[in-house]
């Protein structure tokens, strides 16, 4: 095969060419190709590089220096030319990897706690900010812990009031707790003084299910029993919990009640400042200073010390804190209602 | 308590205009809550007319109506007003007075009346019965004024001559404060709330000393030492006309306070009762023979009330005897023999006070809650029953034509109120109010107490009618009242430092933090199953101990559960029937678990007050069956549902035993998932979940043949987990041991062995077999088909290599799956698949 000369209009032709090719490539397979025809063993610009030992002494540096630009920019165009093709490669495959983004499948499944729990739960977390712990008995408990320790006597109206489910045979004096107060009893018991701590959990009466009563409900019941404590002390830890449930203009009413087991006994009402329909007050629990007479049930000397004791309906602070009429929807277990509190209560 | 407003007015000083909010508003102030209001419900004209004429209409229906001229008066602007009018009824003549609601006016009903057509004419109005007034369920005819022994102007408002225009507000009494079960004892708490003068009932009747009638005390068995009677006074009044009318002012005076009227003579009774808290029993005189003897009944008498039942007396009952026999079981009900009837005229009034816990007794024992045993129960003031006997011989002889006779007799054995010490420091350390001697003196006084000084403070005698105050606290309560609860200030106190979360609360907490995260929803499902669920879903073999309740709303769900799995499904069910069809379902609670053999309960209770001792305690606390916490869950429908390139994943044993490993991880117990079975569970489908050798629960797939018999689907995932045991058997610490860093060689094995030997099984051998070197082994393949004989799989496993002090060569590795192979052939006959 006939030799081109090395010459500067060869060198610049055989470039051109490549370059051109390498320019026309629109995809790497088309790259390859120009690389391979204008870059190979068999291109134009190789065959100068491989004549180059045949060049005179005199004109080899010359040459070589021509032959090394050319094959140097076509170096750089395909450099160039497979970066842009890379890009635009990566560009078309993102673009061919799209989804509609409002359809991806979903693997997730939305759980939700009970709003209950989660408020019984909140609830107590204000009470252990405070030092407070968090108490806890049995749901089936011993009638003397339900009652005669929390100064009913047996043969007072108060005890009939209680509507209590009793367990078989009822001279067993076995029953389904009407309250958390056994668990007052218990930890003035078991503890040491001085005691802080509120109980929440599951209470029974026999009420029918309807749309304000269930006979399985929950309450929180706290007590405070040390020395010095007042009915302003109790006050001031109800408008606390107030405030962290309903907001800082929360405040607390107090009016004249009975309970067996506290005296003074006082009815409390919360100003919920951010009710539904306007700020109201909402009839919330029972509360009172400690009976004497359940001290002495634990072997606490009421002239030493004495406390307050405080407890409400977790249900019923549900339903007007959150705005909902119906009891049912709470028991019945439809996965909806707990669905729209998820995690959040 | 209902209390209409111009009773109260009778006894102390009430705004002419005041409504009901501003009634229930001071007696709230209290300590008397708010309950209803009742009303008549009636707007007028409604007015008193005459009869002029009526003529008799036969109808083609069969009935025959009166189309009556009733002159209704001057009031409503000429004289006469004739209206023509229509009524049903026949119980008149002509120049009766009568009841005529006008066009305009409303009944109770609502039921308003207009100028109407029918039968051919105009009705003009309306003439009213009894029942349309809303006076009682007389309807058998028009109300003729005549029988109330009026004979009012025509055109009079009937609406005021009849007392439709008087209200009640209802108050609830709380079981210590008998006395405001009266309209002297809530006259007396509204001037408590609003400084009103308060004028006394009880002052405004004079006692006779009546005598002539013996009483005889025979009480030989009092209940806690306390006699059955402190009080009984008797008078008689003879002459008493039977055919005398209740006056409209007592009727609906009882009407608005929910008492029906009866007859006269019943109705002073009760009208007396209400009014001073005294209850009263009327006899016929004439039906007793001779004097009184109080006692104890005996074993297996038995006894007719007034209410004509035959009741089986208990030893405890107190009976009232005259000297034939039994007339009265005492303060509850008295006996049909000498009941009051339309010919009495002598009547024998019986006003006693009886021991509250003997009425209690007897009330409950009978299921006869009178409204006398509600006021004993609660406790009467024994110094009412002498003014309360005058009370209602006073009214018979205004009334009722009698003549009070000097026949009775009067026992009062009532017990002084003792004084209680009050320490002058006392209430303001209870309080935290600094109240002045004067607010704590005033207020006592008030109330109707005595205050004496004393070398401390005072001595405080409380009035006969308080009987709950028995200690310095009740009087710190009744001075707080009536200073007003408002004073009191609101102080946060400050608890010592406490250690926050029990590790069970934190964990269980985590617990359904982390099930609720992981998809499933909460719920709370009643503890209360039949005894069939207990029996089934209880234990894996059945035979589950339960406890019953004795008075259970269903009686087909009188056991508590021992499971949560009959909860879990209920609340499953009421889901699919709303249309809701994948649920995954969770539980946190308790079940209550007796233990075979053991017996629960307690004899005799310890009486209040004290502490008892160690002993009597630890048997208190021992009488209850173990509760422990257990979680459950339920999987029906699809876990993950289908979408565009996303084919359904149904749920069931795979939910289940992944939440059984959520819960095993959160409580950082170490959970093992073998072959198990369960009677509710799909046979091939069980899991027993163990922590070392104690079974924690079970996880598996309900039994169809059960599910078809729910309604459900055929595939329900369960998982029960006894939480309490599972928090138990989880680590209490954590020793963390350094992370290593260096790389760590991977091989896959695939081994062949038998069908029968559980996957699970061969990863424990081949982790024990591969030595310290492993570092985590999980299985990747289950192939059975071409190359692997018939009866055989072949299972691979990933496992990956690493040691903590040096880079693993291959060899290292090769090394310990080759002992781990070594391992699986000798204990499962394992063979490496070539």
């Amino acid at each position: 095969m006939p030799e081109t000369p090395i010459t500067e209009a060869s060198v610049a032709a055989a470039t051109d060419a490549a370059i051109a090719a390498i320019s026309a490539a629109t995809t790497m397979s088309e790259l390859r190709s120009a690389r391979s025809s204008h870059a190979g063993e068999a291109s134009a610009l190789a065959q100068f590089n491989a004549s180059l030992k045949a060049v005179p002494a005199d004109e080899r540096a010359a040459a070589g220096k021509l032959v090394g630009q050319g094959r140097a920019a076509v170096g750089q165009a395909l450099a160039s030319r497979e970066a842009e093709l890379a890009v635009a490669e990566e560009s078309a495959r993102l673009g061919a990897e799209a989804v509609d983004v409002t359809a991806v499948p979903s693997r997730w499944r939305a759980g939700a706690r009970h709003p209950l729990t989660l408020l019984m739960d909140y609830m107590s977390d204000v009470f252990v900010g405070m030092g407070w712990e968090v108490a806890e008995g049995p749901e089936l408990e011993n009638e003397w812990f339900n009652f005669d320790a929390m100064n009913f006597d047996e043969d007072h109206p108060a005890r009939a009031m209680q509507d209590t489910f009793f367990v078989d045979p009822v001279d067993s004096h076995l029953l389904l707790r009407t309250h958390t107060s056994p668990v007052q009893i218990r930890s003035l018991l078991e503890r040491p003084l001085p005691v802080y701590v509120v109980a929440p959990g599951k209470v029974f009466r026999t009420d029918e299910l309807d749309a304000t009563h269930t006979p399985v409900f929950h309450q929180l019941e706290g007590i405070a029993i040390d020395r010095g404590l007042t009915m302003a002390n109790l006050r001031g830890t109800l408008e606390h919990l107030a405030r962290a449930m309903f907001g800082d203009d929360a405040k607390i009413r107090l009016r004249p009640n009975y309970f067996p087991f506290t005296e003074p006994s006082a009815e409390m009402d919360v100003w919920q400042p951010n009710a539904k329909g306007g700020a109201r007050w909402v009839e919330w629990g029972g509360c009172g200073m400690v009976n004497p007479n359940v001290l002495r049930a634990a072997g606490i000397d009421p002239d030493e010390y004495q406390g307050f004791a405080f407890g409400m309906g977790i249900e019923r602070t549900l339903q007007f804190r959150n705005g909902m009429n119906d009891m049912r929807d709470m028991v019945e277990g439809d996965v909806r209602f707990s669905q729209q509190f998820g995690m959040v209560v | 308590m209902r209390v209409p407003i111009s009773w109260l007015r009778e006894f102390v000083d009430v705004p002419a205009d005041v409504t009901d909010e501003d009634v229930h508003a001071a007696l709230v102030k209290v300590g008397l809550e708010e309950e209803d209001v009742h009303r008549f419900e009636v707007t007028g004209p409604v007015v008193v007319g005459q009869v002029l004429s009526f003529t008799p209409e036969p109808q083609t229906n069969g009935k025959t109506i009166n189309w009556c001229q009733v002159d209704v008066g001057v009031s409503t602007g000429s004289t006469p007003d004739i209206r023509g009018i229509v009524c049903g009824a026949h119980n008149f003549a002509v120049g009766d007075k009568v009841v005529v609601s006008l066009p305009g006016a409303v009944l109770p009903g609502p039921f308003p009346i207009a100028a109407r057509q029918t039968y051919g004419h105009t009705s003009d109005g309306m003439i009213a019965s009894a029942r349309e007034l809303g006076l009682g369920d007389e309807h058998d005819g028009i109300l003729l004024l005549k029988t109330l022994g009026l004979d009012p102007e025509l055109g009079t408002d009937a609406i005021h001559l009849l007392g439709l225009d008087d209200f009640a507000v209802e108050v609830n009494v709380t079981p210590d404060r008998g006395y405001a079960l009266s309209i002297r004892g809530i006259a007396r708490e509204y001037a408590n709330s609003t400084g009103a003068a308060f004028r006394d009932p009880a002052a405004a009747v004079t006692p006779v000393d009546a005598s002539g009638f013996s009483v005889t005390i025979a009480d030989d068995a009092p209940i806690r030492g306390k006699a059955g009677v402190s009080v009984f006074m008797s008078r008689v009044v003879r002459g008493v006309d039977p055919s005398r009318p209740t006056p409209p002012w007592m009727v609906s005076r009882l009407l608005l306070a929910g008492i029906r009227s009866i007859s006269l003579v019943v109705d002073i009774s009760n009208y007396v009762m209400l009014e001073i808290g005294q209850p009263i029993h009327a006899y016929d005189l004439d039906k007793i023979n001779g004097g009184f003897t109080i006692r104890r009944a005996k074993a297996g008498e038995k006894f007719e009330t007034l209410d004509g039942q035959v009741r089986a007396l208990d030893v405890q009952d107190l009976l009232i005897d005259d000297a034939s026999g039994p007339v009265g079981l005492a303060g509850v009900m008295g006996g049909a023999s000498t009941e009051i009837s339309g010919t009495t005229t002598n009547v024998l009034v019986e006003a006693g006070n009886w021991e509250a816990i003997t009425i209690a007794r007897t009330a409950r024992r009978h299921k006869l809650w009178s409204e006398a045993a509600r006021r004993y129960e609660r406790g009467v003031d024994p110094k009412v029953a002498a003014p309360g006997a005058a009370r209602v011989v006073q009214l018979l002889e205004q009334l009722a034509g009698g003549t009070a006779d000097p026949l009775g007799s009067v026992y009062d054995a009532s017990v002084p109120p003792q004084p209680i010490g009050l320490p002058e420091r006392y209430i303001a350390n209870i309080i935290g109010v600094e109240y002045s001697a004067d607010e704590i003196t005033d207020s006592l006084a008030a109330i109707g107490a005595t205050v004496e000084l004393s070398e401390d403070g005072w001595k405080v005698t409380p009035p006969t009618w308080r009987t709950d105050l028995d200690d310095k606290s009740t009087l710190a309560e009744e001075v707080a009242r009536i200073v007003g609860y408002d004073r009191i200030p609101s102080i946060l106190p400050v608890a010592p430092p406490g250690r926050g979360l029990t590790r069970e609360q934190r964990l269980r907490r985590s617990t359904a933090n982390g099930l609720a995260a992981a998809g499933l929803t909460e719920v709370l499902a009643y503890p209360f199953v039949s005894q069939a669920s207990n029996d089934l879903f209880g234990s894996p073999a059945g035979g589950t101990p339960a406890i019953k309740l004795a008075n259970p709303l269903d009686p087909d769900a009188a056991w508590l559960r021992t499971s949560l799995w009959p909860g879990l499904i209920a609340v499953a069910r009421r889901n699919l029937s709303r249309g809701l069809t994948d649920l995954a379902l969770f539980e946190l609670g308790t079940v209550v678990r007796p233990v075979a053999g053991t017996a629960y309960g307690s004899g005799p209770l310890p009486v209040g007050a004290a502490r008892p001792s160690d002993d009597v305690l630890g048997a208190l606390r021992a009488s209850i069956p173990p509760q422990p916490w257990h979680v459950g869950a339920l999987f029906l429908g699809d876990a993950i549902t289908k979408q565009p390139g996303q084919a359904a994943v149904g749920g069931g044993l795979a939910d289940a035993l992944d939440a059984a490993r959520q819960v095993a991880s959160t409580v950082a117990a170490p959970l093992s998932i073998v072959t198990g079975s369960h009677q509710a569970l799909h046979p091939g489908r069980t899991a027993e979940l163990r922590v070392g050798d104690r079974v924690v629960g079970y996880a598996g797939e309900l039994l169809p043949s059960i599910a078809a018999d729910l309604d459900l689907p055929r595939v329900v995932g369960l998982l029960e987990l006894d939480l309490d045991a599972l928090m138990g058997l989880g680590r209490k610490d954590v020793a963390a041991t350094p992370i290593a860093s260096l790389p760590a060689a991977t091989q896959d094995v695939s081994l062949v062995v038998a069908e029968s030997v559980r996957a699970g099984e061969l990863l424990a051998i081949l982790v024990e077999g591969a030595g310290e070197l492993l570092e985590h082994a999980t299985l990747v393949d289950d192939y059975r088909g071409p190359g692997i004989p018939d009866g055989s799989k072949s299972l691979t496993f990933a496992l990956r290599f690493r040691a903590s002090d040096r880079t693993l060569t291959q060899a290292e590795a090769t090394a310990a799956k080759t002992a781990a192979v070594t391992l699986a052939a000798a204990r499962v006959g394992a063979t490496l698949r070539e």
